[in-house]
């Protein structure tokens, strides 16, 4: 189950040169699959809400750098990760279980920003990118949005938290390359369908590039890279935007459309 | 009480740790964190003449017990550290700053240095990058060309000048006398030893870059071999880096002759980790029955 909190939310501050930034301890209340090669799990402890669209860096135990995940769903003392398997660090975390503690950081980054507040903005998933729309819709839906869903799949197999997109969206709407769910083909394909005045994006780099192309409204994308440290200090995530060199983990990793070069 | 204090190259520092360059950023970062003035002192991200973007991404690649890092010397130029980032962090910060920097020509690296150096405490001549071509690592390859550089810059160089060498060289005691001979005030060893990994399912490197500076606990041997030889060799101060992950781990360094002690890719997997070996040092030194650590530099014979 996801707790659903009741505006609880404590938007980490970033301000130079005050300790802000903590490190947590947090319990596994459960980790299971939801999805082909995706997990869902839940955390509970010391911890503050976590802004939608920002992310946590995880250790886990015989991978020398943390692993970063997008926070799913957030509240003050409850964290919901979703993530997929791609390497031996998930690999690790998928067979942590109920009672083992996870050493992580956060909440990193940027995330998205409600402001101004879309009255129908479309939240766009691409595979596990999906993960967190689910807290921005949570907090597009509390202050007074209606959210529409288009989330695309390789496979059914793939689709993951239906039930609580289909909660909190106006309409859910997949598509799957291979027919075997809801559309097929690539979510491009029916953007022109759909009515909204606003675009949320998270998944793969050819999906954000190709819907930040074809929709003529404003909007926000998720990106994604590999990092090093993912608070700001190593530099291995920088990409070039229109305001010059950015941070994916620090300035990012949410960037609003015109700021990025393709 | 325990004194942790050292003098490196004529300056104080109340402790020995320092976050090396390229994993604090320009300390900002760090002190959403912890308090830097605990630090003893902190060396800044890798500054050129020019603002450098660096390599295209994947920038990392993780190993076994380190990583591999390709990000090619990102920084904003000179003028924007010297102008905007050392005022920013010293209206916080009052503990010695080293400034790291680097050039693709020896009137690069003098004109970086003259800009930069009565901003700082130390200036820290990076002739090791491992991830910029014609520049940085081949000066710090060849003894002749290592000691032409350091001769340069020396003399614009209004504070003690530290040489951050490289390991990749068959015989790191030739360039490490070549800078001294040629004024270097000290030797910051070691920097990243060049590695590289492939993704076997794309049948690619990992690094976009091919190949990237290993670092992290795995290098701490190799590290400590290279100070050990260089402190029989030279008798100027060394900062130690390399893999140093715990305050045992500095204590360790300084026996095999450093001065100060680097911590490096460990910020990146805890961004505590130099208040937390900082915390530890004095408590590791009851341990050792260690009163004065500056007395142990370099006891190993």
């Amino acid at each position: 189950m996801i707790k659903h909190c009741k505006n609880t939310k404590k938007a980490t501050k970033y301000c130079i040169f005050v300790s802000v930034m903590n490190k947590y301890l947090l319990n596994i209340i459960s980790n299971s699959c939801v999805a082909k090669d995706v997990f869902r799990m839940e955390l509970t402890g010391e911890i503050p809400a976590l802004k939608c669209g920002s992310f946590v860096e995880i250790a886990v135990e015989g991978c020398y750098l943390r692993r970063p995940i997008s926070v799913c769903a957030s509240c003050e003392g409850h964290l919901t990760l979703v993530y997929k398997i791609v390497g031996e660090g998930t690999r690790k975390m998928s067979e942590l279980s109920y009672g083992q503690k996870v050493d992580l950081i956060g909440g990193l980054g940027n995330g998205f920003s409600l402001s101004p507040l879309p009255a129908h903005p479309l939240l766009i998933g691409g595979g596990i990118g999906t993960a967190p729309l689910l807290q921005l819709a949570t907090d597009l839906r509390a202050a007074g949005s209606t959210p529409l869903l288009l989330a695309g799949f390789n496979s059914a197999s793939d689709i993951f938290l239906e039930k609580e997109f289909t909660d909190l969206c106006a309409q859910v709407i997949f598509t799957t390359l291979d027919g075997s769910r809801g559309i097929q083909g690539m979510v491009t394909e029916v953007l022109s369908s759909l009515h909204f005045d606003y675009f949320y994006a998270c998944g793969p780099m050819p999906m954000l590039k190709a819907v930040s192309t074809a929709i003529p409204h404003p909007g926000q994308l998720s990106l994604e890279e590999r990092m090093g440290c993912g608070f700001g200090i190593c530099m291995g995530c920088s990409i070039q935007t229109a305001g010059g060199p950015k941070r994916i983990c620090k300035e990012g990793p949410v960037f609003r459309k015109e700021e990025l070069l393709w | 009480m325990v004194n942790t204090s050292v003098n490196l190259c004529g300056i104080t520092l109340q402790n020995p740790v320092i976050p090396a360059s390229g994993t604090c950023g320009f300390g900002a970062e760090l002190a959403e964190w912890y308090d830097l003035n605990l630090l003893g002192a902190i060396s800044i991200k890798g500054t050129t003449l020019e603002p450098r973007f660096g390599n295209p991404t994947p920038r990392i690649a993780e190993c076994p017990n380190g990583m591999l890092n390709s990000v090619g010397l990102q920084n904003p130029g000179v003028e924007t550290v010297a102008a905007e980032e050392i005022p920013r962090l010293k209206k916080h910060y009052h503990q010695p700053i080293i400034a790291n920097i680097s050039g693709f020509s020896i009137d690069e690296y003098t004109a970086c240095c003259e800009r930069i150096c009565n901003s700082v405490d130390l200036v820290e001549l990076n002739i090791s990058c491992p991830n910029v071509h014609n520049g940085g690592m081949a000066f710090g390859t060849s003894a002749t060309e290592a000691a032409r550089v350091v001769s340069a810059v020396r003399k614009v160089c209004s504070r003690p000048l530290v040489v951050k060498l490289t390991p990749n060289v068959t015989d790191i005691t030739v360039i490490a006398r070549a800078c001294e001979e040629a004024g270097a005030d000290g030797l910051t060893l070691i920097n990243t030893l060049l590695g590289m990994r492939i993704d076997v399912m794309r049948r690619k490197p990992v690094l976009a870059n091919k190949m990237g500076g290993f670092s992290g606990a795995a290098v701490f041997p190799i590290a400590l071999r290279m100070i050990y030889q260089v402190h029989l060799a030279c008798r100027i101060p060394i900062i130690g880096c390399g893999g140093v992950s715990s305050a045992r781990d500095v204590i360790e360094m300084m026996m095999a002759g450093a001065t100060a002690v680097q911590v490096g890719s460990e910020n990146l997997r805890n961004p505590l980790a130099c208040k937390e070996i900082i915390e530890n040092l004095p408590l590791e030194m009851e341990k050792l029955h260690i009163s004065d650590l500056k007395e142990f530099i370099g006891i190993i014979q």
